[in-house]
């Protein structure tokens, strides 16, 4: 009992970036119609500007751990968010109206690029972060196994959670949300009725890259390391995790991240970890065979 | 630009020009400054530290900013202004003695495609010079018509050139072992449309269908050649099955999940696979039941003794080139007679507009379920000789990155072409042997190249391609 609810809050924990990701895939694929494949890789680069904001504020002299996440925080959106724009700007935008494979198979060279960028310059190896938050709460303890909830997992869900509210808040009730959704139902539509389409795929991609800058920075709190290759897993997990939600849809993002990772913790806690990463991938599998709209996700009607 | 006989204009924008330029580089400055601008280092002691490279964002923020300027001029009717600076500055940062090398480098690679853009300008302008645009194509013809019989040749007499050294025999076997992967794929990718990012399972189920026959029943190359096939094939068709209804980007993904899938399962499945440390020992092919050995056993015939030659280990790597150059050129065959089947034709309809073709009568399951499993049978072919030629095999071999590898081959020969393939297998394969000192480089430009060519040639290098039916035997191309 007790080992179950500490795996269930680890997988909390692991759900809550996976959703953060799986948002960018879902919003993308959304409005234009894609996987961005790159998406993953972009999470990896916002992973690495926070260690490198991290090690700069220390060099600095800001000893205020709070003071420096909350700069890291900023710092890595802002400039993870200029390369989601860069990526869509080069990558995605001259592809509109190619054949149907294009913008993929562009995505994938743009993965292949980011992560070999980032590794010339950064170097093959592993990228420690030192532990900055200890301790934790034990919520409760019994046979000699104390379930913990420390402060770093609170800091991920509630982060995610105060995000997920933003966001919802920008979609359902600014202009700019509107033109997004006006977009996603008929992007020729929405030019005619005024649209500046470009400009909201743009911030689409922006934002996305944002949300997946702060998954960066929990990813590199939680786990400590961060390397060039980090985006490839996290990515393929955060898509799954899109998928299972039904890809489009942005509660069901969020929902299909925190099943994934409540599935992953679960599987390792329970089964083998050596096999964690295939019940990820089964489960995608498993969902796209027999319900390829996901959870909550609307059919999808093919036309001519 | 495009409005006939419209001048530049009188006064040129210049503030319009200088702020999309200023724009471009205080984006450049954004993505540089963070990863280009800090290393992170090892420190002992605090775990992290940074070195500081802010040369390099200056450089590279400079050479947009100016970049952006002069694609500017050229668009305005000015390359000469533009080919003059550039094409020197290009030079300078080529030969001069700078300190930062790689820095120097993209400056002169930035500056030289700026100055090819201008010369090319130029002669557009220059009066009289019409037909530029049609070169291209012309020449794809002819290459097309002249080429594969050119290749083919070389290709059979490659081992007995004057300059052929085992070093370049070795990579030869490499870059016949991926063209044919990229043949095999092509079936899957280029004809049925197909997008299967895990075509590397395929290969290593291949390898090791090999690889454990030999190790557990003493079977050798050719009597697992068709078992690795018919495995490989088994396991396309397993899996095609439950996906193949899905959409293109849908079915990309899954393929790949079932590619990891695959390397996942033999690097922990340690009882049978042997786990991360592969199988080794493989034997090796042998001619017609003759090996290839320096020291026979007792009594034993070799191909040397046999054939009455002095033992040489380039009888082996020769004998391994003519196996692969065989087995690619059996794909070859089969693809270009498959076309003209209806289950070919079926393929490239599908590929075209599926819903169409159910409306044709055309099973669009079963059709792809037959391109996919075919694709799969070579490249499980192509990895028992891999096995076979390696002697050694781990799920190391069998990462995503190598079906990128595959992909990126017949993306860039243009999907379909048979004989782009050969060529961008010998570009991305075989050059980055010779310059090893790039390699570092490598899939740096790999993955630039591939959103490159989606970008200026989503068709391929070689996109010219016939096409397999004409309404009218002697009528113009639509």
């Amino acid at each position: 009992m007790e080992y179950l609810l500490q795996q269930i809050i680890n997988g909390l924990t692991l759900g809550a970036i996976y959703g953060l990701i799986a948002i960018g895939y879902t919003m993308v694929y959304g409005i234009i119609g894609m996987i961005n494949f790159a998406h993953g890789d972009v999470f990896m680069i916002g992973a690495f500007i926070s260690i490198i904001t991290f090690a700069l504020l220390w060099m600095g002299g800001v000893t205020s751990i709070p003071l420096a996440i909350v700069l890291v925080l900023f710092t890595t959106m802002l400039f993870t968010a200029v390369y989601g724009w860069t990526v869509e700007r080069i990558a995605y935008r001259p592809l509109r109206g190619s054949f149907r494979l294009a913008p993929l198979i562009s995505a994938i060279g743009m993965s292949i690029f980011l992560q070999n960028y980032v590794q010339l310059l950064q170097g093959a190896r592993i990228k420690p972060l030192p532990p900055l938050i200890s301790g934790g709460i034990v919520l409760m303890e019994g046979d000699g196994f104390a379930v913990q909830i420390n402060y770093t997992q609170m800091i991920i869900i509630a982060v995610t959670v105060a995000l997920m509210t933003a966001f919802t808040l920008l979609i359902t009730r600014t202009p700019l949300g509107r033109a997004q959704r006006a977009c996603e139902q008929d992007r020729g539509m929405a030019a005619l009725l005024g649209v500046d389409v470009d400009r909201t795929i743009s911030l689409t991609f922006v934002m996305g890259a944002a949300l997946a800058a702060v998954a960066g920075l929990m990813f590199a709190l939680y786990y400590g390391v961060v390397d060039f290759f980090i985006g490839f897993l996290a990515g393929l997990k955060a898509f799954t995790a899109a998928v299972l939600g039904g890809i489009g849809s942005l509660p069901g993002a969020m929902l299909g991240g925190i099943l994934i990772g409540l599935i992953e913790a679960l599987w390792s806690g329970y089964f083998s970890v050596e096999y964690k990463d295939v019940a990820a991938f089964a489960v995608l599998v498993l969902v796209l065979v027999f319900r390829p709209t996901g959870l909550l996700g609307r059919p999808e009607i093919e036309k001519v | 630009m495009a409005v006939a006989g419209d001048p530049a204009p009188a006064a040129p924008p210049i503030a319009a020009i200088l702020k999309d330029a200023a724009l471009a580089a205080i984006v450049t400055f954004a993505l540089a400054l963070p990863l280009v601008g800090f290393e992170t280092i090892d420190v002992s002691g605090v775990g992290l530290g940074l070195n500081f490279r802010f040369a390099a964002v200056a450089i590279a923020t400079a050479t947009v900013f100016l970049g952006r300027i002069g694609l500017a001029a050229i668009a305005l009717g000015r390359p000469i202004a533009v080919l003059v600076p550039s094409a020197g500055v290009a030079a300078a940062a080529a030969l001069g003695p700078w300190p930062m090398r790689t820095v120097a480098w993209l400056v002169a690679i930035a500056a030289a495609v700026l100055a090819l853009r201008a010369g090319l300008a130029l002669r557009r302008l220059a009066p009289g010079a019409g037909a530029g645009a049609a070169i291209p194509a012309r020449i794809v013809g002819r290459l097309r018509r002249v080429a594969p019989p050119l290749l083919l040749a070389l290709g059979v007499a490659f081992p007995f050139l004057p300059f052929t050294d085992q070093r370049l025999l070795d990579i030869a076997i490499l870059v016949v072992t991926y063209v044919m992967l990229g043949w095999g794929l092509n079936i899957v990718v280029g004809l049925a449309g197909l997008l299967d990012l895990g075509y590397v399972a395929f290969y290593a189920v291949g390898a090791y269908t090999f690889g454990l026959l030999a190790l557990n029943f003493d079977v050798g190359f050719w009597g697992a050649l068709p078992a690795a096939g018919a495995l490989a094939a088994m396991v396309g068709l397993l899996l095609g099955f439950p996906v193949l209804r899905l959409r293109g980007d849908y079915l990309a993904i899954v393929t790949l999940g079932f590619g990891e899938i695959i390397r996942i399962v033999l690097q922990n499945w340690w009882e049978v696979t042997g786990g991360p440390n592969g199988v080794s020992n493989i034997p090796r092919p042998t001619f017609f039941g003759l090996p290839f050995k320096a020291e026979p056993d007792e009594g034993e015939a070799t191909f040397a003794t046999f054939l009455g030659l002095d033992f040489s280990p380039a009888h082996r790597v020769t004998f391994l080139y003519f196996i692969i150059l065989a087995m690619a050129l059996i794909v070859n065959a089969f693809t270009r007679r498959i076309r003209r089947l209806p289950v070919g034709r079926a393929w490239e309809a599908l590929r075209e507009d599926e819903i169409a073709c159910r409306a044709l009568g055309i099973n669009p399951t079963n059709t792809k379920l037959s391109a996919f499993a075919i694709g799969a049978m070579f490249a499980g072919f192509a990895g028992s000789f891999f096995a076979a030629r390696q002697g050694f095999i781990s799920p190391e071999s069998f990462t995503f990155i190598e079906s990128a590898v595959i992909l990126a081959i017949v993306v860039l020969g243009g999907m379909g072409s048979q004989l782009g393939i050969v060529l961008a297998a010998i570009v991305l394969i075989g050059l980055p042997e010779f310059l090893r000192e790039l390699n570092q480089f490598r899939m740096l430009a790999f993955g630039a190249g591939m959103v490159a060519i989606m970008v200026w040639r989503p068709l391929g290098l070689l996109s010219h391609r016939e096409p397999t039916i004409r309404l009218h035997a002697t009528g113009d191309r639509a």
